[in-house]
């Protein structure tokens, strides 16, 4: 690959830590995807294996106090914003110290104290959400952002249209972080959008400031989501960050992908996986990425064992949180 | 004390909330200088101003989720969707998220939203401005429900609505708008889930939501021409429901009626038949006896319309029937 050049605003050491969480979130997918088919997890699950840079940057970016929803697709955001890996594997095995105490499940992952309010399974289920948040903010005074991650496929939804166009009528502090990974399932963007490779024209209709981002480069990511986050805090509006992402793997685990050239998905894991043009960029050699792998690996493997001898819920606690 | 109308006490209990309490506000279609396609939020933009009244687009569901995420992020805000047809278009956030963000989160996430809305036949709006749904909504759990009959009640359980931490559906009818009582001085919650004993007796229990309790009220007074000494209850509340002095009456007179505009198919009063058949089966000395809409949309012709929804008649027959007479 070559190299990128470009000025860089964010020290190595940054950086540096942008790689581990990246690849931390990695391994716990790539793990997430060898229990199921072991058939260890109940449900089905979603990764986004090639979107790590889009999580990392942008969670990296939100300050204290900034909330964000997101999708089914929530492994990755929830780990970034600082869910420890227990909680997040707990979950997916359905256990009380679970991170939504094993009500939730992987597409339901919540984090309240770390401003995560919920991924959610209907697509543009969580958009008006952060509308409502980012007006409350704004009506409390608060310098709170809510941000809401979804993918190409949601911007063919009302709850999108209505959401970008309320957010931008009443300004409110709301960043839009589009990840068009250009597939809705395994129907491909240039099927279901007529601007399927520029999303940021969605904007225009409502006036709203859209910024494309590299999805692949986490510097790009986190220097355009913090770009959004000012512009939004500062109450001058909202903000759609139209990110071009890469999903290396399939919709969900197990999926044959039948609807994909082979060559297409060689090419993808290629040339466009976020971790090795970070490795590159930041000249990490192999003595030292084998210690970081081996690291989080650990993590990972660690995550496991606890979620795994984690006790299970009673059956009758499917009766509680039901009302406040 | 004062007299208040249906409208009048709904305003009554928004305008205090607003003024008390700077975390309420109100959003939803036509309701700041027009005061709400009902007359509803009149004067309110007046005292409270624009941040707080606020207009919105045609977008049901983004006013029910701005509501759900401001709800999330510490507010109490109360959301008109003008028409309960259109609460259709708003089903998913209410159902998918404002019912179940507590739950999906083990219970980290509060929803204090309410969402105020109104419907009911009576004047020929036709098949998508009318209609009663409050069954699709007490079928959810996670979401309370609420119908009001009287001015008194309105305010008292609005209030109790606003400053509940649950999402609630506030249903108001169309045609109780106008109607007058006098109200307490003072402004006081009336706890959800507690019914009503509109009205004591002895032979026969009507249990009846809505316009229902008052055209029971009117049935009831032919029947005691015939002797008949019936007891109204409104539960008030639909979801949590009082089955307690709900079976409790029932027990005294051994014979029900439950009573609904909505269409009585599936219809909520077929929940209630089956708690008291449930918890009363030994002390009930007639089949219960339903009342509501013909299965049917509602027509636009006032000859087709009124005889699809429920008449004082239709409460009176079902009432003579469980006395068998």
């Amino acid at each position: 690959m070559a190299k990128v050049e470009k000025k860089r605003a964010l020290p190595d050491e940054t950086l540096r830590e942008f790689l581990r969480d990246m690849l931390l979130i990695r391994r716990f997918e790539e793990k997430v995807e060898e229990r199921f088919r072991a058939g260890e997890l109940p449900g089905f699950l979603h990764v986004a294996i090639g979107q790590e840079a889009v999580a990392v940057g942008v969670c990296r970016a939100m300050a204290d106090g900034d909330v964000f929803a997101s999708t089914h697709r929530a492994h990755g955001h929830t780990l970034a914003r600082g869910t420890p890996p227990t909680a997040v594997m707990a979950e997916l095995y359905g256990k009380p110290e679970g991170c939504s105490h094993g009500y939730g499940g992987s597409m339901h992952l919540y984090d309240l104290a770390r401003g995560n309010l919920g991924a959610n399974a209907v697509i543009g289920g969580g958009l008006p959400g952060v509308v409502g948040a980012g007006l409350a903010y704004k009506l409390r005074g608060q310098e709170h952002v809510a941000l809401a991650f979804f993918g190409d496929g949601t911007t063919n939804i009302g709850t999108f249209h209505e959401s970008l166009n309320l957010a931008q009528l009443w300004k409110t502090q709301t960043v839009f972080v589009c990840e068009n990974n250009r597939w809705a399932e395994s129907t491909p963007g240039w099927q279901h959008s007529p601007v399927w490779d520029d999303m940021s024209k969605r904007a225009l209709a409502y006036d709203m400031r859209a910024i494309k981002v590299d999805g692949q480069d986490v510097e790009d990511v986190y220097e355009r989501t913090q770009e959004a986050l000012e512009h939004a805090r500062s109450g001058e509006g909202p903000v759609l960050l139209d990110v071009d992402v890469w999903r290396l793997h399939g919709h969900y685990i197990g999926d044959p992908q039948v609807y994909r050239t082979k060559e297409d998905i060689r090419d993808a894991a290629e040339h466009h996986d976020p971790i090795s043009h970070l490795r590159e960029r930041l000249d990490v050699g192999d003595d030292e990425f084998e210690a970081l792998d081996a690291e989080v690996t650990q993590v990972v493997e660690d995550a496991v064992e606890f979620a795994k001898n984690a006790p299970d819920p009673e059956p009758e606690d499917a009766l509680k949180n039901i009302y406040a | 004390m004062p007299e208040l109308s249906y409208r009048e006490a709904v305003r009554d209990a928004l305008a205090t909330a607003l003024r008390g309490d700077e975390d309420v506000f109100i959003m939803g279609e036509d309701i700041a200088e027009m005061g709400g396609s009902m007359g509803v939020t009149q004067g309110l933009l007046d005292e409270f101003g624009a941040e707080r009244i606020r207009n919105t687009p045609i977008s049901e569901m983004a006013i029910v989720g701005a509501g759900i995420g401001a709800a999330i992020a510490g507010m109490r805000p109360v959301v008109e969707i003008m028409y309960e047809d259109f609460l259709t278009l708003s089903l998913e956030q209410i159902v998918n998220q404002a019912a179940k963000h507590r739950y999906m989160s083990g219970g980290q996430i509060t929803v204090p939203l309410t969402i105020r809305t109104q419907g009911g036949a009576g004047w020929s709006p036709g098949a998508q401005h009318a209609q009663q749904l409050e069954a699709w909504l007490v079928h959810v759990p996670g979401l309370k429900v609420v119908y009001p009959s009287t001015p008194t009640d309105v305010r008292g359980l609005l209030w109790s609505s606003i400053y509940d931490d649950n999402p609630v559906i506030f249903f108001e009818h169309r045609l109780l708008y106008p109607l007058k009582e006098e109200v307490p001085d003072e402004l006081e919650g009336i706890p959800l889930g507690k019914a009503r004993v509109v009205k004591e007796g002895t032979d026969v229990t009507v249990i009846a939501i809505g316009p229902l309790v008052h055209r029971t009220v009117a049935a009831a007074k032919e029947a005691e021409k015939d002797g008949i000494s019936v007891e109204i209850v409104d539960p008030r509340t639909l979801q949590p429901l009082d089955e307690e002095t709900l079976v409790e009456s029932v027990k005294k007179t051994n014979r029900a009626v439950v009573a609904h505009e909505a269409v009585t198919r599936m219809g909520f009063g077929a929940e209630v038949t089956a708690v008291l058949q449930e918890q009363a089966f030994d002390w009930l000395d007639a089949p219960i006896e339903r009342v509501g809409a013909k299965f049917a949309p509602l027509p636009f012709a006032p000859v087709m319309e009124q005889f699809v929804i429920p008449q004082p008649e239709d409460v009176l027959a079902a009432i003579r029937r469980t006395m068998g007479r």
